[in-house]
């Protein structure tokens, strides 16, 4: 920031300018929530309820490390709630159609399905990435019609109605399912949580992603084939999308057309409290996943404190606001900082 | 040639002692962040005068016009306007007072119509509503004053470079007018619009208006200018009148110090040709029929007027500019059609003249800017993972040799000064060997001490062997760094120096001339 030399004749204002400029809005956000909740109920601190927090925002954590591509590359897909529901409709019924058909074979009815749901999900961020990469339609608009196309398609599979008779053993195992007292969940999202790291970290992909955001037309300069690596973005942002849909099917044990409404929303918000530029180019994936599990906190708090589920999206929704207000203020700031 | 030192006085124009100036700017200063764009700035504008702002890029004229047009406001220093001291709060506040500013970016909204354009922001109303008869009315009475063929109706969008610049013309003389502000009006204009356009400007200076008129250009300053003011860095040189303002004068103001402080000796070995475009017609337009070649060991110029087609040459020669006929012959190979990955990986660079919008990604860091071309090879990558100590090391190493400031390659491009943002971009070229550069404007916008290190850098690339093509508005620079130039002219080369045999003379003479084929 400036010399060795000022730092030391930096008023406390100024020096906690300089911590909000590094560190941003989130964990100030967070400290407030822990110590809002802890005095509205005695149970939110506890061992027990603090996996459950970790275990309910496993499924957002995944939906918003796909949103963090699209946001980085500049984009946003706002498909991924209607991603889980087609994925979770498709997946169900080719699971319980198999396990119908080979009762024996429960091992392969599971694949089958599970594979065939992740099948689903990632096509629809395959659609997305022609439409974005390809023919240059704007985010907004491609990701909010195949939003719609994949929902109607979930809806006339299903005509409404939850599909059921999955084999016990898919949700036991992977809704429910604990290892060493950690619930199953949690060990998937640590596995996409490290493979993620790698791939943004590590690997030109991911490298891509930051500059495509950052300066498309510096990317091209630069021998990057953009197209390609946008197309990715929108194709990961799919696959991780349906990974949580089958997860979440699995919690459910049913397949559902109507669920993941909310997802969009909220996986935009995590990311976004967790510091992703929605210009794109900037944003940590640890932060992310902070961000998600700071929205599952807020949800579980309020959950304990008997705040009603509508009253919930009130506060979701301000949050998201604030989080953008507060990333302004931070931008200014930087900018302002800089001599 | 003597020195000239920064802020010296030259005599003043003719006394016209007892006028009260238009306008009159006191030691304005303007400090971006990272950068003191103006210093310590005085100018003034008498009525009836037109005066020149003159100045290399990044001289700080269209800063110091756009403090007087109300964009910006000065971090220091006084206005007067008609001799009572003003604070200019916006574009807006300005036109009231009468002070209209055409800049190079145009300030129109594409999808409306020229009427809505020309009344934008000061639409008359009746009742609350908009008066449509009067914004019709009085916007054909602006057009046929000025004598714009402007249809009212059309959209924006649809028209030509020239007739969106009448517009932003016509959008000034829609009110009283006392200052016009004029950068660089007549780069897109053809020669009877240029004709009309100081038709106007004269027009303007009998009614007692002052006109600020910023260019490059010797010939426009001769006939429009009555006196010029000369920038450089930022700081104010010298005011003169226009009548004893010799171009070796006014060239040696704006550069400000002997030539050979600034541009280091080059030996150049001429060896075998690496590039060659061949009959080159761009698909645009830009490039018509255009044949040059760059030797290894050699520094090529390419000069010529904004517009001229020699950026869109570089780019061609780099594969973003598409090729309607022709060939690009890279040592020896025929790379017409290859794009930019091709290219880098055959060893040529194209370094763009807009670092901001085409050179860095700026939020990221010095090395994952300097790497982003070479990530999939060592020593940046690896096993088709990223090498993160490689690529630390490298950049490292690139960032010293270039002697970046601050030294620290984690922290972000846009916290760094223009010139070290500069440098961040040639360190780009040098992550791999590079046998041919592009550089369009390498020292756009960067100051004196940058400017030179960057000379130095070039001229180290030439004796290691490598070829440069070296696009510059800058004249010196063409005149003092290379071996061979071409000039171009609408599109067209209008001539080929080599040696001695590039003078400013020469080279101007090309500048506005067409081929005399």
């Amino acid at each position: 920031m400036t010399g060795r030399g000022t730092v030391k004749r930096m008023s406390v204002a100024v020096r906690l300018q300089h911590a909000f400029v590094r560190i941003g809005v989130l964990p100030l956000l967070l400290i407030v929530a822990i110590i809002a909740f802890n005095a509205l109920s005695e149970h939110f601190l506890t061992k027990d309820n603090l996996l459950n927090v970790a275990r309910q925002s496993t499924y957002l954590a995944i939906v918003a490390m796909g949103q963090m591509l699209a946001l980085l590359t500049g984009g946003f897909d706002l498909s991924v709630g209607k991603n889980v529901a087609i994925t979770s409709v498709v997946g169900a019924m080719v699971m319980a159609n198999l396990a119908l058909a080979y009762p024996a074979a429960t091992g392969k009815a599971l694949a089958g399905g599970m594979l065939a749901g992740v099948a689903a999900g990632t096509l629809l961020g395959v659609v997305n990435g022609i439409g974005v990469a390809l023919f240059e339609v704007s985010p907004f608009i491609m990701t909010l019609g195949t939003a719609s196309i994949s929902f109607g398609i979930a809806l006339t599979l299903t005509s409404g109605v939850p599909v059921y008779g999955m084999p016990d053993a898919f949700g036991s195992i992977f809704g429910v399912g604990r290892l060493l007292n950690i619930p199953a969940p949690v060990y998937v999202t640590a596995a996409l949580v490290a493979i993620m790291y790698v791939v943004l970290v590590w690997t030109r992909m991911g490298r891509y992603f930051y500059a495509i955001g950052g300066n498309l037309k510096a990317s091209v300069l630069s021998g990057i084939s953009t197209r390609f690596y946008l197309f990715m973005a929108y194709v990961l942002c799919g696959l991780l999308s349906a990974i949580a849909g089958i997860m979440l099917t699995a919690r459910l044990e049913t397949g559902e057309a109507n669920i993941g409404a909310s997802l969009p929303l909220d996986s935009i918000a995590a990311c976004v409290i967790g510091g992703v530029s929605l210009r794109g180019g900037t944003g940590r994936l640890g932060n992310v996943v902070l961000g998600a599990i700071f929205i599952g906190l807020i949800q579980n708090g309020m959950d304990l404190a008997h705040i009603q589920s509508y009253l919930q999206e009130v506060v979701i929704g301000i949050l998201l606001i604030f989080a953008v207000i507060a990333d302004g203020l931070r931008q200014r700031l930087l900018l302002r900082l800089k001599d | 040639m003597a020195s000239v030192a920064i802020g010296e006085t030259a005599r003043p124009a003719a006394s016209t002692a007892g006028v009260v100036p238009l306008l009159k700017a006191e030691k304005l200063s303007k400090h971006f962040p990272g950068v003191t764009a103006l210093d310590k700035v005085d100018f003034d504008l008498r009525p009836g005068e037109v005066h020149v702002l003159f100045g290399e890029n990044g001289a700080g004229k269209s800063t110091l016009v756009q403090i007087l047009a109300g964009v910006h406001q000065p971090s220091a220093g006084n206005i007067e306007f008609r001799g009572r001291p003003v604070v200019l709060e916006s574009v807006h506040h300005a036109r009231i007072l009468g002070i209209s500013a055409v800049f190079q970016e145009f300030s129109l909204v594409p999808t409306l119509t020229v009427e809505e354009n020309l009344f934008l922001g000061a639409e008359p109303t009746r009742h609350g509503l908009l008066d449509q008869a009067q914004i019709r009315q009085r916007a054909r009475a602006v057009l046929d004053e000025l004598g714009f063929p402007l249809k009212r109706q059309r959209i924006v969008q649809y028209l030509s470079r020239a007739e969106q610049q009448m517009l932003e013309i016509a959008k000034a003389f829609r009110t009283d007018l006392s200052v016009l502000i004029l950068d660089e009006p007549t780069a897109s204009l053809t020669d009877r619009e240029v004709d009309r356009l100081f038709a106007l400007i004269d027009q303007t200076k009998r009614r007692g208006a002052g006109v600020i008129y910023i260019t490059h250009r010797m010939n426009e300053i001769r006939r429009v200018g009555d006196r010029i003011t000369v920038l450089r860095d930022g700081h104010y040189v010298a005011t003169l009148d226009v009548a004893e303002a010799s171009e070796e004068r006014l060239l040696q103001l704006m550069t400000g110090r002997v030539i050979s402080q600034v541009f280091p000796e080059i030996r150049y070995d001429p060896g075998a040709p690496l590039l060659e475009a061949r009959n080159l017609t761009s698909r645009s337009g830009s490039v018509l029929d255009v044949s040059i070649t760059v030797r290894a060991g050699e520094i090529v110029g390419l000069a010529g007027l904004v517009g001229c087609g020699k950026s869109e040459l570089g780019r061609a020669c780099f594969g973003i500019e598409p090729a309607a006929s022709g060939r690009i012959v890279f040592d020896g190979r025929d790379v017409t059609g290859a794009g930019p990955r091709a290219m880098l990986d055959q060893g040529v660079f194209y370094l763009p003249p807009d670092r901001r919008t085409e050179g860095l990604v700026m939020q990221r860091s010095v090395r994952e800017n300097v790497s982003l071309p070479w990530l999939a090879e060592p020593p940046f990558g690896r096993f088709g993972l990223l090498n993160r100590g490689g690529e630390r090391s490298k950049v490292r190493e690139l960032a010293r040799r270039l002697n970046l400031r601050p030294m620290n390659i984690e922290r972000e491009v846009e916290r760094f000064s223009g010139g070290s943002q500069q440098k961040v971009l040639l360190a780009k070229g040098l992550g791999r060997p590079i046998r041919l550069f592009v550089l369009d404007e390498p020292t756009v916008g960067v100051d004196v001490g940058t400017r030179v290190a960057i000379y130095e850098f070039i001229r180290d690339l030439c004796q290691a062997g490598a070829g440069v093509l070296l696009i510059s508005s800058d004249l010196p620079e063409i005149l003092h760094l290379t071996n061979r130039a071409y000039v171009m002219y609408r599109g067209r080369l209008s001539g080929e120096l080599e040696g001695e045999a590039i003078t400013q003379d020469s080279v101007l003479r090309y500048f506005f001339e067409a081929p005399t084929a």
